[in-house]
């Protein structure tokens, strides 16, 4: 460490004012604060005088995935064997090998055309190099199908970094979350590569089914009566594997269990919002409800509320996405009506249109949208609230 | 003006000139956005469309401009609605007599030039006071500026949305054999926007002046 430190220090020089590589100073500046903890804090304004900075709180979140991230690399070797028919006979390092693997590809992608295209602009525009993309090029691996091929990976990426970030000017200027821009723009650019039952599942036997939970409730709204109960029974009753993880679906976003886990430690640092997790989960559990009253179709009927939870993305997005402190709302009331919307959204576009199973992602970046009307009303009415005190008093 | 002006006179030239960049209906004036976005899914209607715009603004400008002298000024805005009109509905059914297929695939946006804000605004501001040679040469730069923005757009939804040019195939089948795939999103109208968008990011990036301080 000592010594690392001492480079940096010799070198220093060459990358300020004057210095042979004075252009490149805000590249250099990223690598030293990333290595160090910055001895430097804000002195002047309404800055918050806190040697915790953007790069820490990125990091925490990064740790905060590392449980979804690890049961999505064993999931992935489990899911492949489960189809091949060996699972009995694989032990559990080569699953997680197999799933590392297939996963490391996808991250290192990510993180290489992310950040590639971060440093590029920060330079061309004289900016410090911003650390969001640490959390985005983390979250962008987990919310893709593991068969995702990786050109595509790249080419989604690299748009929202460009049309979803830097046109807004960097980080902490975004209006939606640059992940799910990502996740997006693969949607419908490349959707034979986004739904179907082949990408779920690394090198799927062909004899093996293997379409997500959410594929099989959306064929729920055509089946009918007897054969609706039989499917459900046969592809959606087994909802401890749902909870735990052990299903088709994108790499990280399959156990609620780890995405509760990592709930807990951004709930804990308070980095994470635990206004906006509750409210989203509240918003969807309030459809499934509302739904299982109606009981329109065979989707409103049989999926009980607190299955929605655990279906797909609902959780992921919840924890992971939802409460992005860029794009969600800010205020604490603002944030309980953008969650509850959220969950809301996501349960009825699930349910009502079955085009979309993965509704999570359509819902936050709708509610993305309109964070900014919800606070400045959250303002507002606040304002007059305390105006209609000061009368009264005077 | 008794002594004769020369027919490209720099001041003639400007008006076809200007348009193309520094006063482009789209990108700066932000006119006619709507069938830019309909009509670029292809380049071919887009071509078809920035013609028949063209023809459209061309001969309007030049009517408008030796009537203006007589027009009320208070049903003027009328007396442009029905020459634009009557101008339409000529190109309309030339196109369904000559170019049946494109015609079809262009469905309502060939009758919409009516209300494309590009026309009225040129005859508004430009044609109404001035003589017809400028006024002419006015429409002329201003289609002219608005199809190669439009023909820019067809030219990459076409490319990266279905492999084609003109209709022709330009993506090699190797590629597609390689795991190639079109782009989907090309294809939607979204992306038109986002490509407009991006012409104007490039724009203003180098052309400083186009930058408006608030």
């Amino acid at each position: 460490m000592k010594a690392l430190r001492k480079f940096l220090d010799k070198k220093k020089p060459l990358f300020q004012k004057g210095g042979k590589f004075a252009k490149l100073q805000s590249s250099f500046e990223a690598f030293e604060t990333f290595l160090f903890v910055p001895d430097i804090t804000s002195h002047n304004g309404t800055h918050i005088k806190d040697a915790i900075d953007l790069k820490r709180t990125m990091s925490i979140v990064v740790m905060a995935l590392i449980p979804a991230l690890l049961f999505g690399i064993y999931n992935t070797g489990y899911q492949h064997f489960l189809s091949i028919g060996e699972l009995a006979n694989t032990d559990f390092l080569d699953i997680c090998i197999y799933g590392l693997i297939k996963i490391l590809p996808i991250i290192v992608v990510s993180y290489v055309v992310g950040l590639g295209i971060e440093f590029a602009f920060a330079q061309m525009r004289g900016h410090q190099v911003n650390e969001g993309f640490l959390v985005s090029g983390m979250l962008i691996p987990l919310i893709m199908p593991v068969g995702a091929p990786l050109w595509m990976v790249a080419v989604s990426t690299a748009f929202a970094v460009v049309i979803g970030k830097e046109v807004f000017g960097g980080t902490g200027m975004n209006i939606w979350n640059p992940a799910l821009i990502a996740r997006a723009f693969f949607f419908f650019a490349y959707p034979s590569k986004m739904s179907g039952d082949t990408v779920w599942i690394a090198e799927k036997a062909d004899s093996f089914s293997g379409a997500t939970p959410l594929a099989h409730a959306a064929n729920l709204v055509d089946v009918k009566g007897e054969a609706a109960l039989s499917f459900y029974q046969q592809h959606l009753a087994n909802a401890w594997d749902m909870f735990v993880g052990l299903i088709p679906g994108s790499i990280g976003e399959t156990s609620t269990i780890a995405i509760l886990i990592g709930a807990v430690i951004l709930i804990v640092t308070g980095i994470g919002s635990w206004k906006i997790i509750v409210s989203v989960f509240a918003g969807g559990y309030v459809m499934g409800l509302l739904f299982n009253l109606i009981g329109g179709n065979a989707y409103m009927e049989l999926i009980p509320a607190w299955q929605h939870l655990i279906m797909g993305g609902f959780a992921f997005g919840a924890v992971f996405m939802a409460t992005d402190p860029v794009s969600g709302a800010q205020t604490a009331r603002g944030k309980i009506i953008y969650g509850f919307l959220i969950g809301f959204l996501a349960v009825l576009i699930r349910v009502m249109n079955a085009g979309f199973p993965e509704a999570m992602m359509l819902s936050i970046l709708f509610m993305n949208t309109f964070a900014p009307l919800i606070d400045h009303y959250v303002v507002q009415s606040n304002i007059k609230r305390r105006l209609k005190r000061v009368k009264v008093s005077a | 003006m008794s002594d004769k002006e020369p027919l490209f006179s720099a001041k003639n030239r400007k008006l076809l000139k200007n348009p193309l960049g520094s006063d482009n209906p789209i990108t700066v004036q932000v006119l006619g956005i709507c069938s830019a976005l309909a009509v670029t899914a292809k380049l071919e209607p887009a071509v078809v469309m920035s013609l028949s715009v063209m023809a459209v603004l061309a001969l309007a400008n030049v009517i408008i401009s030796l009537i203006r002298n007589t027009i009320p000024s208070r049903i003027r805005i009328i007396v442009q609605l029905v020459i634009v009109a009557a101008l339409v509905i000529v190109v309309d059914q030339i196109l369904k007599a000559f170019a049946y297929e494109v015609s079809k695939q262009l469905s309502v946006f060939v009758g919409l030039i009516i209300t494309n804000c590009i026309i009225m605004g040129r005859l508004e501001a430009f044609a109404l006071g001035n003589k017809p040679w400028p006024a002419f040469l006015d429409g002329i730069g201003n289609a002219a500026g608005y199809g190669w923005i439009l023909i820019v757009i067809a030219f990459f939804r076409e490319l990266l949305g279905s492999g084609t040019l003109y209709g022709f195939k330009v993506i090699p089948q190797a590629f597609y054999d390689m795991g190639y795939q079109n782009n989907g999103l090309m294809i939607l109208p979204p992306m038109a926007l986002i490509t407009v968008g991006i012409i104007i990011w490039v724009q203003r990036s180098r052309n400083k002046s186009l930058i408006e301080s608030n």
